[in-house]
């Protein structure tokens, strides 16, 4: 490809930028700061997790970039348009920690219900379907409804519906947190996987270190009251589309999770404390 | 239900099902079988002249002018209406009359519903709505029925809109919607209300406006709280019908019976059970309907079995 100045517009060019974010709310016992002074670039096709104790914001950071809530001061931007904007042109697909998955639409309908509601003729609805049921892998389960589901297949379903309408921004909630072990490292590999496939940018909010290591090009290390980025990590790990399950006993990825720990803790840690490190 | 939904039922969980609902037909039938009974024990051991305590009778004479015998009553239902020639069986008479109410009830169940969804519609999308109406929704019930049919029925009689003339029978169907609508409107507002915070907020992020929402995740979300409402609203629409035939004075229907067939209880008593017995069956058929739509609205009621 030639490169010409005529391409992309220069904001384009992020899938995400956050710029001097606060948000407080307002609750009975007064203000609460919830987030203070973010500044986050993500580039189109990076996985970057933000991890943090309870009540350091990296929820209410997706939310702002969902347009789910508004930041109090500062802008958050979604390639190049405000997040609202983004919201209306379906920038982004989301994932919630719960699958939410209206239990009385199967899985090709759950699937198939952003689609549904922007209009997409049927018989492109139904192939568009059938390749995101292939893409998670639950081709035998299309004409199941979820509660004949597992917890991890309901989550894969309500990745595929993410991933609907191609978008170029994947915002995730914690998505594996309600899962076993076995399947959440399943899942984490399924979804490296999809990432690579889609070349879709990824925020994943997470609270377990090994999991943000695993996942991602760069790990964001909030701390909270007020929360705030202490850190960023980037992990020296390769492509994340080349990692594989063998990278969990490689001494890089160690490594990476002692960087990690030490980011959350502020100095170098004797042992754990305070969050997950399975 | 889905061809595909019955294949995935277990086969056991089927025979489970039609087993749990013999027992249900079961313990019906004992119930019915008790109170006969129970009727039959108090008439034949209970004091003549009744229960009295101070001045009022809080169980009734055991003679057979207040309490004849279960199988007089059920045999008078196989007899003639009257003496007279040609006088049609009484359970024919009951079964016609009650199929009449049937219907207008069922007219009165149709305007109630709608009316009663319409306002929970209202109601959900505008919260100043909500507050300003539903203390008025309740109130509504409050008003004696018997004291607004003849209003009813005399504003009705007013009504001429070309060829269209006002029916007596349509007086008591709107006073049976009247009865209709409330579980209706209640049910269906606390069902729209009832959708996770994560569907809206997903349905959010879809931007999409309150129709696709509704459409999409309010109205299915409604149906479990929709489907008792309107079996209650089905009984409360016979109740209505009933009792407007008797206060408007509508022939033909089985209100009109009851008083009618009353007024004869001295010289027959058990035929004045008859259509007593026939608006019982008359609620239970009309709930029974609704029960039909319970099996067409199967997958909406998924969540309740899951959580």
């Amino acid at each position: 490809m030639i490169p010409t100045s005529t391409s992309t517009p220069p904001s384009a060019a992020t899938a995400v930028s956050a710029r001097g974010v606060d948000k407080t709310f307002s609750t009975k016992q007064g203000e609460v700061v919830a987030l203070s002074g973010i500044d986050l670039d993500v580039a189109p096709g990076e996985f970057v997790s933000l991890i943090g104790p309870s009540g350091c914001g990296k929820s209410t950071l997706l939310r702002l970039i969902a347009d789910l809530d508004s930041p109090s001061a500062g802008t958050v931007e979604v390639f190049g348009t405000s997040a609202h904007q983004a919201r209306i042109d379906q920038r982004y697909g989301i994932a919630f920690q719960q699958a939410g998955l209206l239990p009385w639409r199967t899985v090709a309908g759950n699937i198939a219900l952003p689609l549904e509601l922007h209009g997409m003729a049927p018989a492109e609805r139904t192939a568009r379907v059938d390749e995101l049921v292939a893409l998670v892998g639950l081709g035998d389960f299309a004409q199941k409804f979820p509660d004949q589901l597992s917890g991890g297949m309901q989550q894969r379903v309500a990745i595929a519906r993410a991933l609907a309408e191609k978008p170029a921004l994947l915002l995730m909630d914690e998505p594996f947190g309600a899962l076993d072990e076995m399947t959440r490292e399943y899942m984490q590999t399924e979804l490296l996987r999809i990432a690579a496939e889609t070349g879709a940018a990824v925020v994943f909010v997470t609270h377990s270190i090994p999991e943000a290591v695993y996942l991602s090009d760069r790990v964001v290390v909030m701390s909270p009251r007020p929360g705030r980025i202490a850190d960023i990590v980037p992990m020296r790990l390769g492509r994340a589309a080349d990692r594989a399950d063998d990278l969990r006993e490689d001494g890089a990825f160690f490594e990476m999770i002692t960087a990690v720990r030490e980011a959350l803790h502020g100095a170098p840690v004797t042992g754990p404390r305070g969050v997950e490190t399975r | 239900m889905t061809d595909a939904a019955i294949a995935l039922t277990p086969p056991r969980r089927r025979a489970r099902d039609r087993g749990a609902r013999l027992r249900l037909w079961g313990y019906g039938l004992l119930g019915l079988l008790l109170l006969a009974v129970g009727w039959e024990l108090y008439k034949a051991m209970g004091p003549a002249d009744g229960v009295v305590i101070g001045d009022a009778r809080v169980l009734p004479r055991t003679s057979d002018l207040a309490m004849p015998h279960v199988w007089e009553m059920a045999t008078r239902l196989l007899e003639p209406v009257t003496r007279a020639e040609g006088a049609r069986p009484l359970w024919l008479e009951i079964v016609l009359a009650a199929a009449l109410t049937l219907g207008i009830a069922a007219a009165g169940w149709v305007v109630g519903v709608v009316v009663g969804i319409a306002l929970a519609l209202i109601m959900q999308r505008w919260h100043l709505a909500e507050s300003a109406m539903l203390p008025w929704i309740v109130l509504s019930q409050t008003v004696p029925l018997i004291a607004f049919a003849p209003l009813v029925r005399s504003w009705g009689s007013r009504i001429e809109i070309g060829a269209f003339e006002w029916q007596d029978w349509m007086s008591v169907a709107v006073i049976a919607s009247y009865l209709a609508f409330f579980p209706v409107a209640v049910g269906a507002l606390r069902g729209l209300q009832a959708p996770d915070a994560i569907h809206l907020e997903l349905l959010r992020t879809y931007s999409v406006g309150w129709w696709a929402t509704l459409r999409s995740v309010r109205l299915p979300a409604a149906v479990p709280y929709l489907l008792p409402a309107l079996r209650l609203a089905a009984a409360n629409a016979v109740v209505g019908a009933i009792v407007a035939e008797v206060s408007t004075g509508l022939q033909g229907g089985i209100g009109r019976l009851i008083i009618q067939y009353a007024g004869q209880a001295s010289g027959d008593p058990a035929k004045a059970w008859a259509p007593i017995a026939g608006a019982v069956a008359l609620g239970l058929i009309a709930a029974g309907s609704v029960a039909i739509l319970g099996l067409i609205f199967r997958n909406y009621r998924r969540a309740e079995a899951t959580q």
